[in-house]
């Protein structure tokens, strides 16, 4: 059995998690901080990628990434590299679709923790960079790993935007997902099951560590550590 | 030592209007939940920027929107204490003081003035521990070091006891006490409670509606509260809309016209405490017939609701010790003495 699919999988999905853990992060702490009236646009644009059909998003960023692209023609000729059809095409589409779930969660933990904390910190004098990182973070730290769980597991699901952005291409392109829908397309049934397990072994691990992430974190808290913060 | 503030903040439907000076002294700002008394302290501390006006303390400019200052909460060294402490919940006790201390660049310096911090706050002992896990007395005694290790030039304190237990609240508040006489500069305290702002302030500013009505010592404002919001908020329990005639009051809800020393200003309220209404001898001036619409027992007095016999209106009430209840005249017949009448505008 080939494992390129799989490195593959583990490569695209870690790249465009980090790259949509600060993303997300950082638009989420700048949005919350936003007039309302921009807040309300910027919010239904950046959380668009969820509700639209991956394929419709695949569209887009063929449109705009192809060789005779806006982006991708430009590129193409300034570096002879093209943007779609390699392997790194894939994490366009899971940065993308991965996005909002990040996104959404950091700004519900964002939003939901106390803003006296952040307030009496910088009555103490301390700097914006520390309050974000030394306080904030941490005492969101629950929502956010929620949120880069939820975008690693989907960036390694996702099939629809990848498959147009992407192709498949055996030893190059192909991921878990797309090595699934080309041998049960190919009729190679035993082997697709055999990618089906490797999927479904991935998955279990994945909630399974953030299960037992939650019950340490538990333990360690005692309970109602956070007060009135939580 | 003096700050001094002069600004106005449009809130949509709220608009904020705050204009009052304090010296080394404690100045309270007095007002019911919703009075601006919290955004006033905010816009101080810097997290709030009010539209227009200026904000100086000790001679610094922390906000003068005429100028364009408007200086970073980081930078103003003004202390805050907010009404739930808003201590770090996932740093000890300890990591919260040295958060606080992060200007001083030794870490062996940090660490004593931290300890020296939490044995004047009697906190010794409990540096490992999370907020979480202290009383809240004790979370409260550490917010204060917090504030006060990082040496603000301005200490504020929102609300600062309404999140304890009322049988917590004596033994803090007098902790408080002592901390307020200890810093020395000036102190604002921002409260809903007559009792708390009595026994901690020099001077108390009334709060209503975004507004500031009246500062003044204590004493005078308790004597005459110049306002309705005014006798209200020092606890006045009997208050009734008022005219005043031909050199009388009338008070048509009480059925009464009464003789009282007329201020010079706009009368629109008569009002007496609880306390000074008195049983009298024989009828007299602003003296009346009275029937009991009810009779409470409290703990240490009676109060009992009364009103002029046969006039259907609101009672008034009347609280006496127990023993003058026991010894109360039969004739039935109350006072209103005219040097305990307030006569106050709208």
């Amino acid at each position: 059995m080939d494992w390129y699919p799989l490195l593959n999988s583990l490569r695209v999905a870690a790249i465009s998690t980090s790259v949509t853990f600060f993303l997300g992060i950082f638009s989420a702490w700048h949005i919350a901080r936003v007039p309302r009236a921009l807040k309300g646009a910027l919010d239904v644009a950046l959380t668009l990628p969820l509700v639209l059909p991956p394929t419709v998003i695949g569209y887009f960023l063929l449109v705009l990434l192809g060789p005779k692209g806006p982006v991708g023609g430009p590129f193409l000729a300034w570096t002879g590299q093209r943007l779609v059809m390699t392997w790194f095409s894939a994490v366009f589409a899971t940065v993308l679709v991965t996005f909002p779930l990040m996104y959404r969660t950091a700004r519900g933990a964002f939003e939901s923790m106390d803003p006296t904390l952040v307030y009496s910190a910088q009555t103490l004098g301390l700097s914006n960079p520390y309050i974000f990182w030394r306080i904030v973070m941490p005492v969101c730290r629950q929502g956010i790993l929620a949120g880069t769980v939820l975008a690693f597991a989907r960036a390694l699901g996702e099939y629809g935007a990848t498959s147009m952005v992407a192709g498949y291409t055996p030893g190059r392109t192909a991921t878990i997902s797309t090595t699934v829908y080309q041998l049960w397309r190919e009729g190679d049934d035993a082997l697709a099951f055999r990618w089906v397990l490797v999927n479904l072994a991935i998955s279990c691990a994945v909630l399974l560590a953030v299960n037992l992430l939650e019950r340490r974190e538990s333990r360690h808290r005692g309970g109602n550590r956070f007060g009135a913060v939580c | 030592m003096a700050l001094s503030v002069d600004i106005r903040k449009d809130f949509g439907g709220f608009q904020l209007e705050a204009a009052f000076e304090a010296g080394d002294e404690t100045l309270a700002l007095l007002g019911p939940s919703g009075c601006g008394k919290s955004l006033t302290l905010r816009a101080i501390a810097g997290i709030v920027t009010p539209d227009e006006g200026k904000i100086l303390l000790d001679g610094r400019v922390l906000f003068d929107s005429a100028a364009h200052v408007n200086l970073p909460p980081q930078a103003r060294r003004v202390g805050l204490l907010f009404q739930n402490y808003a201590l770090f919940p996932h740093m000890t006790l300890e990591q919260n003081l040295l958060a606080a201390l992060h200007q001083e660049p030794d870490r062996r310096v940090r660490k004593r003035k931290a300890a020296e911090a939490l044995e004047r706050f009697y906190l010794t002992g409990l540096e490992r521990l999370r907020p979480a896990q202290l009383s809240g007395g004790q979370q409260q005694r550490a917010a204060l070091a917090r504030i006060l290790v990082s040496r603000p030039a301005l200490l504020m304190l929102d609300e600062p006891f309404s999140a304890l237990d009322s049988h917590l609240r004596w033994e803090v508040e007098q902790e408080a006490a002592a901390v307020i006489e200890d810093f020395g500069g000036t102190t604002l305290l921002v409260s809903h409670s007559r009792d708390e702002v009595y026994r901690l302030a020099d001077r108390i500013a009334v709060c209503r509606d975004g507004h500031i009505d009246a500062v003044g010592e204590k004493w005078d404002l308790f004597r005459d509260p110049v306002s309705y919001t005014g006798a209200l908020l020092t606890g006045c329990k009997n208050l009734a809309p008022a005219q005043v005639s031909a050199g009388r009051v009338d008070v048509p809800q009480w059925g009464l016209t009464l003789t009282a020393p007329l201020p010079d200003r706009q009368v629109a309220w008569a009002g007496i405490r609880a306390h000074f209404l008195e049983a009298a001898e024989e009828p007299g001036e602003n003296v009346f017939p009275y029937e009991v619409v009810r009779t409470v027992e409290d703990t240490f007095s009676y109060v009992l609701l009364i009103r002029k016999r046969g006039f259907e209106g609101p009672s008034l009430r009347w609280e006496m010790s127990k023993e003058a209840y026991h010894t109360l005249p039969a004739n039935g017949l109350a006072r209103l003495p005219p040097e305990a009448l307030m006569l106050l505008t709208e």
